[in-house]
């Protein structure tokens, strides 16, 4: 613990990638190999087990403080991590009781050994042999080694470095090329002494049969497209609203990544079996999507199914998936990414020559009748968008909100795959956003950078005089706007409920969402998808904020309907 | 019976003895606990201020002010109501204020704390009926590390900036704080500067007799000043502008109580932050309402509600002083002289 303690701490004290780099190199050169893969598991931000619910934890350590409990609750509302705030209020030392914990010097308590036995060891024991774990473990550590411990009890350890850099150290002090790493990274699980090894072997492994490419990532185009050039360099494709992936078909058999690097290949049987019937050595990228033959699903389904752990026949039936491939990354075990997209998308057409197409569905559930479903399947290419201009894309893009994408995908025939999020290449013009202003309602205190800054907002819109809740909105202000927001919330705050604080209806923020759709969720009955904030409206007075029936004219047209009939069930809603 | 101090619109107010303490308007008699901007305003027709205070208080209130003074401990009486002031370890010349009226005995704290801090005089216990205490680190995270094992860090942090050749930026607010600093300093490192404001200060804390260590104005438009072995103590307003620009490669760090929650060091992306405070931790807050002997306590400044009700549960009568300062201290202020407390 001690090792890996010191590196979160010199991560946490550094923005320098060049020092973050030097002091991943220095942990991971200074363990033994089991605890490497224990310490590049936790770093990779692999899903941890949350092996004390926060609640017992909290309880043990108000006593083991000797605080009451409620206010530990007020700490927590003010540090904004439950971790930390532990560590702060936990005594220094403990009083030795006499038939003491044997205690090894703590350097000999690896972080392999601190994982097996008061972390994963803990699953299936009762409480009370959990808090006594527990209550010897703070014994065992120091302060600053508390909260790392802290963070890998409850699930919630995340260290501020990207995969990226990993694969850098890790790169540096094995000599093998960081593209190797990340690519092994993302295929095998590094568990033990022998999975380390192994990554960082000079040969090839088992792993290499099993790994998808680092994704290539597109950029946000935030200007006009004319300034990148002709229209014909360029290949115009929907932006699908779903999940990117890819599908890995070797000999060994097919996984699904996602792009976060997790194997999703469970969750989606039926897109791994017509993965099988494509010749080894295939590897796709593109997007799955819930899908039924006649029409797309909303993204909230697709994102049901894939967290699910067992798929049930229901499930498949109710939401079936696809996967829409963008592009063609290996065939026949050859590497295609260096090639220029024109090509690999003449190959992926050979491979996959069925284009997706399918409208959204319709509001209100059914289908309507006489839509003619689509072709059967479960394997389809992104079809191209064809424009002989810049102005004929973007009048097609305008199209984009009622086929229910997010907009266009704009590539470069000439470019090769590459490997993270170069600017350039790859571009995401996505549909301007809708927006509304909306009011400050109630505010939180966030966590990590904003921990004790209230900056989590529930905004709000008038429906009549009252105010009913829209979204919850996370970023969008400067730093120096969030500090000062956070003061005129302290001042205005007229009710608190636990870290929740109610505030006086006085400020007004601009609020971007790209779709709206009925919702129990919020008091408003309507659901927004990626809300954010775009500026803070010092100009505009709470009153002159938008209403529940501006909302409902937003739902209406997004159903494409007349804009009375939406307002006529506002009322029912809102009541 | 009404109370022996009570909050009015012009603040703090002592009815029988017709005098203000720490008033934010205009008044005629104004006692003075210290002079932070938020405790000490100008325009008032008379002050009183505990005597190691009063320069200090002049580069606030200026030339004209009317500054009357007492020793620590020496009691006055105002309109029949005995005054004394009393050390608060806050910083030079800060002091409690012990109000006594007819058998009753209040203690308004002002800030303080009870840490050892080589420039001023060590808190001391006075006994009351009613304490009015500061709650600015009033919650359980809150526990100081030992002032000489900060100090040692921070000797330590400028050492290895200086062999490095880069310029060490410590950031603290302009009284109290940055000459209290000063003084922890080991000056075999390297040659210390000072922001003009932080110096004018310095100067004051001289005329006082408090012995700091050698100063020098940063001279105008140099560049790596001290050869990149030097320190810089610097009002944190400071950071992020071209002012700094001036020292070529620096390390900057910021000394102040927030800097013990991780959220605060990130936010203000200081990769270095040294936990020093001038108000009371936690422990020392408990302790000080102990020593008091007080039954009945009134908090304010800070996290008032929180301590209260902590206090009430453990048998007092406590409340919440009601002042202007309705919003709480907050770690993110830049603008305000004492670093630690809110607008």
């Amino acid at each position: 613990m001690r090792h890996f303690s010191e590196l979160y701490w010199r991560l946490d004290g550094t923005t320098s990638t060049n020092e973050k780099v030097a002091a991943l190199k220095d942990y991971f050169a200074a363990v033994p190999p089991e605890d490497a893969a224990c310490g590049l598991t936790v770093l990779c931000g692999a899903k941890q087990l949350r092996a004390v619910p926060m609640k017992l934890l909290r309880e043990w350590a108000a006593e083991a403080a000797g605080l009451p409990l409620w206010l530990l609750e007020e700490c927590y509302a003010h540090v904004g991590d439950l971790a930390e705030t532990l560590a702060l209020v936990l005594p220094e030392t403990f009083p030795t009781e006499p038939q003491a914990f044997e205690q090894p010097a703590a350097d000999s308590f690896s972080l392999s050994q601190c994982l097996a036995e008061t972390v994963r060891g803990l699953k299936g024991r009762s409480d009370v042999e959990k808090r006594q774990v527990v209550e010897a473990t703070w014994r065992r550590l120091a302060p600053r080694e508390r909260i790392v411990w802290h963070k890998l009890l409850t699930g919630g350890c995340r260290v501020g470095v990207s995969r990226t850099l990993v694969a850098r150290a890790l790169s540096e002090l094995s000599g093998l090329e960081p593209a190797v790493i990340a690519e092994r990274m993302m295929a095998a699980t590094i568990e033990t002494a022998e999975d380390f090894q192994q990554l960082l072997s000079p040969e090839p492994t088992a792993a290499d049969g099993l790994r998808p490419y680092p994704f290539f990532l597109a950029s946000p185009l935030e200007a006009e497209p004319d300034a990148l050039g002709e229209v014909t360099d360029w290949q115009a494709e929907w932006k699908w609203d779903g999940m990117r992936a890819q599908v890995v078909r070797r000999a060994a058999g097919v996984t699904i990544w996602s792009r976060g690097e997790e194997r999703m290949t469970d969750a989606f049987p039926e897109i791994v079996a017509a993965a099988e019937q494509l010749p080894p050595g295939t590897v796709l990228d593109g997007e799955l999507l819930a899908a039924r033959p006649e029409c797309l699903l909303p993204f909230a389904m697709l994102s049901r199914r894939a967290s699910r752990k067992r798929v049930t026949k229901k499930l498949l039936a109710d939401i079936p998936a696809v996967f829409v491939a963008y592009d063609l990354l290996e065939t026949a075990g050859a590497d295609l990414r260096a090639l220029p997209l024109s090509q690999r998308r003449h190959q992926l057409l050979d491979l996959l020559p069925v284009a997706f197409d399918r409208p959204p569905e319709p509001r209100g559930g059914g289908t309507a009748a006489g839509d003619c479903p689509g072709p059967e399947g479960q394997l389809f290419h992104s079809p191209l968008v064809v424009g002989r201009s810049w102005e004929e894309l973007r009048q097609l893009r305008a199209e984009a909100r009622r086929r229910g994408v997010e907009g266009l995908m704009l590539k470069r025939l000439g470019s090769p795959y590459a490997h993270g999020r170069p600017r350039g290449d790859w571009w995401k013009w996505k549909i301007e956003p809708l927006e509304i202003d909306a009011v400050l309602h109630y505010a939180q205190a966030g966590h990590g950078r904003r921990a004790g800054l209230h900056t989590d907002y529930t905004l709000g819109v008038w429906d009549g005089d009252e105010l009913v809740t829209v979204a919850k909105a996370y970023s969008g202000l400067s730093d120096k706007e969030l500090v000062e927001v956070d003061k005129i919330i302290r001042a205005t705050t007229v009710q608190r409920h636990g870290p929740v604080r109610v505030v006086e209806p006085t400020l007004v923020f601009q609020l971007a969402f790209e779709n709206v759709s009925r919702s129990t969720r919020h008091k408003s009955g309507i659901a927004v998808r990626f809300p954010r904030i775009q500026r803070w409206r010092r100009d505009k007075q709470p009153r002159d904020a938008a209403t529940l029936a501006d909302l409902e004219a937003l739902l209406a047209q997004a159903a494409g309907r007349a804009h009375h009939e939406g307002t006529k069930d506002t009322k029912k809603s809102s009541s | 019976m009404s109370d022996l101090l009570a909050v009015t619109p012009n603040g703090l107010y002592c009815a029988a003895g017709d005098f203000y303490i720490d008033p934010w308007r205009r008044v005629q008699r104004a006692v003075i606990t210290h002079a932070h901007a938020d405790h000490a305003r100008p325009g008032s027709d008379r002050y009183l201020c505990a005597a190691p205070g009063k320069h200090v208080l002049r580069t606030r209130m200026g030339s004209t002010a009317v500054i009357d003074t007492l020793r620590y401990g020496e009691p006055t009486t105002m309109s029949g109501v005995e005054v004394s002031l009393h050390p608060a370890g806050h910083l030079l010349g800060a002091a409690q204020v012990r109000v006594s009226h007819r058998g009753e005995t209040w203690v308004v704290t002002g800030d303080y704390k009870l840490q050892a801090d080589p420039t001023c005089e060590p808190f001391e216990p006075v006994r009351c009926d009613v304490f009015v205490t500061e709650s600015t680190f009033g919650l359980p995270v809150y526990r100081w590390p030992e002032p000489a094992a900060v100090a040692a860090e921070i000797n330590a942090w400028w050492q290895a900036n200086a062999a490095a050749g880069r310029t060490s930026v410590l950031l603290a607010y302009a009284l109290g704080k940055a000459q209290r600093l000063a003084a922890l300093l080991e000056p075999t490192i390297g040659p210390i500067y000072a922001h003009g404001a932080v110096m004018k200060l310095v100067e004051a804390y001289r005329a006082s007799g408090v012995r700091l260590p050698p100063i020098d104005r940063v001279p105008p438009r140099s560049r790596r000043v001290g050869g990149g072995k030097g320190l810089v103590i610097a009002p944190p307003s400071a950071a992020g502008t071209s002012w700094l620009g001036r020292f070529g490669e620096t390390a900057t760090a910021m000394a102040s109580g927030w800097m013990l929650l991780r959220g605060v060091r990130r936010r203000r992306a200081l990769a270095k932050g040294f936990i020093l405070s001038d108000h009371v931790d936690y422990p020392d807050l408990m302790r000080a309402v102990e020593l008091s002997g007080a039954s009945r306590v009134l908090v304010t400044h800070g996290f008032s509600d929180v301590v209260a009700r902590l206090l009430r549960e453990r048998g007092l009568a406590a409340d919440v002083l009601q002042t202007r300062f309705v919003g709480e201290a907050t770690p993110d202020d830049t603008d305000s002289d004492d670093d630690e407390a809110g607008p």
